[in-house]
């Protein structure tokens, strides 16, 4: 079943900016999704992306900036004349109205014809066909979300939206609907923009993320790219974790910048380099770092380090993650897959810590080094 | 603890005496007094001589004026059902820091009493106050036309003096709305009017189905706004009865009356509530 118009059109956003009277949410945001797409904006709560979603949906009005369709503008237009829907952060499903009827809403609204048909081949695509007379509060979370769903779904809109719509569902239920929302997204083809704070929730179903925060995009790229190869702090600590390493650079010649990590020299790919001179973090991230008993060899040639010492094991199943505090006093973080080649390594244990060049990043260091870091809940 | 067989029985206690005390009682004496015989007097005593004629009697006399109280009430009920849901929705959306100011000035006029109200009432309608005369420039009233006793200034006054009846639980419903529900209509192609009639509308059911009655239930037992503000060619029921009770002394004719109104009010509402079907809702 594709739902996708012939021509999908991708959507765009230029300079775009949301004042609200005593904060700037927005700021001048610049985006293109192709047609077609999976996009994830993801960044912390208040970090702008629930705005963004709301003025393409047409919910709110932009200070400024353009949202365009293709080549036509909808920056003003009213929310019951876009061809975009959303699935709302809790659903909004209507509480008078019976589960075919709330999927009915939108086409009943454009006076399409064949409504009850298309009602329950879109109940089928969501496996609910059985439940169609029930009113949603007689649902589960999870039933409610994939209502919440075929009620935007059935209308075909260029562009979806979704507002954190697996913000409700335990984590198990939230991990299934993450694989059938991307199974949904590939068989019916639409472009789709998804708004989360759950990073692992971004990677696992997105072809783009965006990274946001403060009202500004940090980065654009692949799940991958973003991950392997961050630009800035917060994207190195807000999308998995990352050891960050006070360094500063002594040359920057062709292909390697190399950095004086105190006392150590490191190696780093240029094209991972943010910046070519100064000081700056060296990142690496936690299950790219490599640790063996001090003196024994570390199959890693590259960035070598000794005189570590262990100060925490963690055993969580597939890795063991140990804490390193280094001759410097900063602890680093290394994640070592449970492959059985070798014993746990105890508490106290004096270690040497290795990765390999390609895996290290290089940010500035103007950059807070505890941005987009996690909160202790 | 072990809950004795009767323990059910001794929770209801209270709510039964309650009923008896201010439902059961009275009600009988009122039954009672219907079927007595209308022979009697304060003088010499009334037998209950289970004269069901008196019903028959009752109607016969006074069936004008029944139906009339019903109409008015009704009329009344509606105006206030209009003027009520655009206060209530106003209020409760669009209102923001003025919400509780505003909710106060629709209760602010139980502060003051029922009668004096309705007594001012008639200053603001009299064949001479600015009422009248701005109707009579602008030529929407004859030059000896009038407002107190006719139907429209008894309406008046009924919608003015149940109004916040209507507006109270209307505002209940409507502020219970999520405003997302609004949103997600408007998202799914429903223009604003479209939304409401669709999505505002059937959720504040509730709130129209209990003003409406607490409008109408009052509105056809009143006798104050027909009294002060109409003349004999408006007496209400209340008129009516409150007239047999008071002056006439015909106790039974006056019980009748009575029963019957509450009979056909009682009949209306369960039509009305099971039609309306408000059970589903909430």
């Amino acid at each position: 079943m594709s739902l996708a118009a012939d021509n999908g059109r991708s959507l765009r956003l230029t300079a775009l900016t949301k004042e609200f009277a005593t904060f700037t949410a927005v700021r001048s945001l610049d985006l293109e999704v192709p047609a077609g797409t999976f996009f994830a904006l993801l960044g912390p709560s208040g970090c702008g992306k629930t705005t963004t979603l709301r003025m393409v949906a047409g919910l709110e009005v932009p200070t400024s900036g353009t949202i365009h369709l293709g080549d036509d503008e909808i920056t003003y237009e009213k929310p019951y004349r876009r061809p975009v829907n959303t699935v709302f952060q809790n659903y909004a499903l209507f509480p008078h109205l019976d589960i075919h009827e709330n999927v009915a809403f939108g086409l009943r609204r454009r006076k399409v014809k064949d409504v009850d048909q298309q009602v329950k081949e879109m109940l089928a695509l969501v496996e609910l066909e059985s439940q169609a007379k029930k009113k949603p509060p007689q649902m589960s979370g999870g039933q409610q979300q994939r209502v919440a769903l075929a009620r935007a779904l059935i209308n075909r809109p260029e562009v979806l939206l979704l507002d954190e719509p697996l913000g409700a569902l335990d984590l198990k239920l939230r991990r299934s609907m993450q694989i059938e929302l991307k199974r949904i997204q590939t068989e019916v083809g639409l472009t789709f923009v998804h708004v989360t704070h759950d990073q692992e929730e971004a990677m696992t179903m997105a072809d783009t993320i965006a990274v946001m925060n403060g009202g500004v995009i940090e980065q654009m790229g692949s799940p991958a790219e973003l991950y392997e190869n961050p630009r800035t702090t917060f994207v190195a600590n807000f999308l998995g974790q990352s050891n960050l390493i006070p360094g500063s650079v002594t040359s920057a010649e062709g292909d390697v910048v190399r950095v004086d990590m105190h006392g150590t020299q490191v190696s780093i790919p240029a094209d991972r380099a943010h910046t070519r001179s100064g000081d700056g973090w060296v990142g690496i991230r936690p299950e790219k770092v490599l640790i063996a008993p001090a003196g024994e060899p570390i199959d890693a040639p590259g960035n070598h380090m000794t005189g570590g010492v262990i100060t925490d094991v963690s055993f969580v199943g597939v890795s063991t993650q140990y804490l390193v505090m280094m001759p410097w006093g900063q602890e680093l973080m290394a994640f070592e897959q449970n492959t059985g080649r070798r014993a746990v390594l105890d508490k106290g244990t004096k270690v040497d810590v290795s990765w390999r060049p390609e895996f290290a990043f290089l940010l500035p260091a103007s950059q807070d080094v505890n941005a987009g870091v996690l909160e202790e809940v | 603890m072990r809950r004795g067989r009767f323990t059910g029985y001794w929770l209801m206690l209270p709510a039964g005496l309650w009923l008896a005390l201010f439902f059961v009682i009275p009600f009988y004496s009122l039954l009672a007094t219907s079927l007595f015989d209308p022979k009697g007097s304060v003088l010499t005593g009334y037998d209950v001589d289970y004269r069901f004629a008196n019903f028959v009697d009752a109607l016969d006399q006074f069936w004008e004026p029944l139906f009339r109280s019903l109409w008015y009430a009704g009329v009344a009920t509606a105006i206030c059902l209009v003027l009520g849901y655009v206060l209530a929705y106003a209020i409760a959306f669009k209102a923001g820091r003025w919400r509780t100011l505003l909710l106060v000035l629709v209760i602010a006029p139980f502060f003051t009493s029922f009668l004096v109200r309705t007594l001012s009432w008639k200053l603001i309608l009299a064949d001479d106050g600015f009422v009248v005369d701005t109707l009579q420039f602008l030529q929407l009233l004859g030059d000896d036309g009038r407002l107190l006793a006719t139907p429209v200034a008894v309406i008046a006054g009924l919608v003015y003096n149940f109004l916040p009846f209507m507006v109270l639980p209307l505002y209940a419903s409507l502020e219970k709305i999520d405003a997302r529900l609004v949103e997600a209509a408007s998202d799914l192609y429903a223009s604003p009017s479209r939304g409401f009639l669709k999505v505002t509308l059937p959720l504040s059911k509730p709130g129209v189905v209990a003003g409406t009655l607490l409008t109408f239930i009052p509105a056809a037992g009143d006798y104050i706004n027909a009294a002060l503000l109409g003349s004999p060619n408006q007496r209400m029921v209340g008129n009516v009865i409150q007239n047999l009770f008071t002056s006439t002394g015909d106790y039974a004719t006056a019980g009748a009356l009575s029963v019957i109104l509450m009979a056909i009010i009682v009949a209306m509402v369960m039509v009305y509530i099971r039609t309306a079907g408000t059970e589903e809702l909430v």
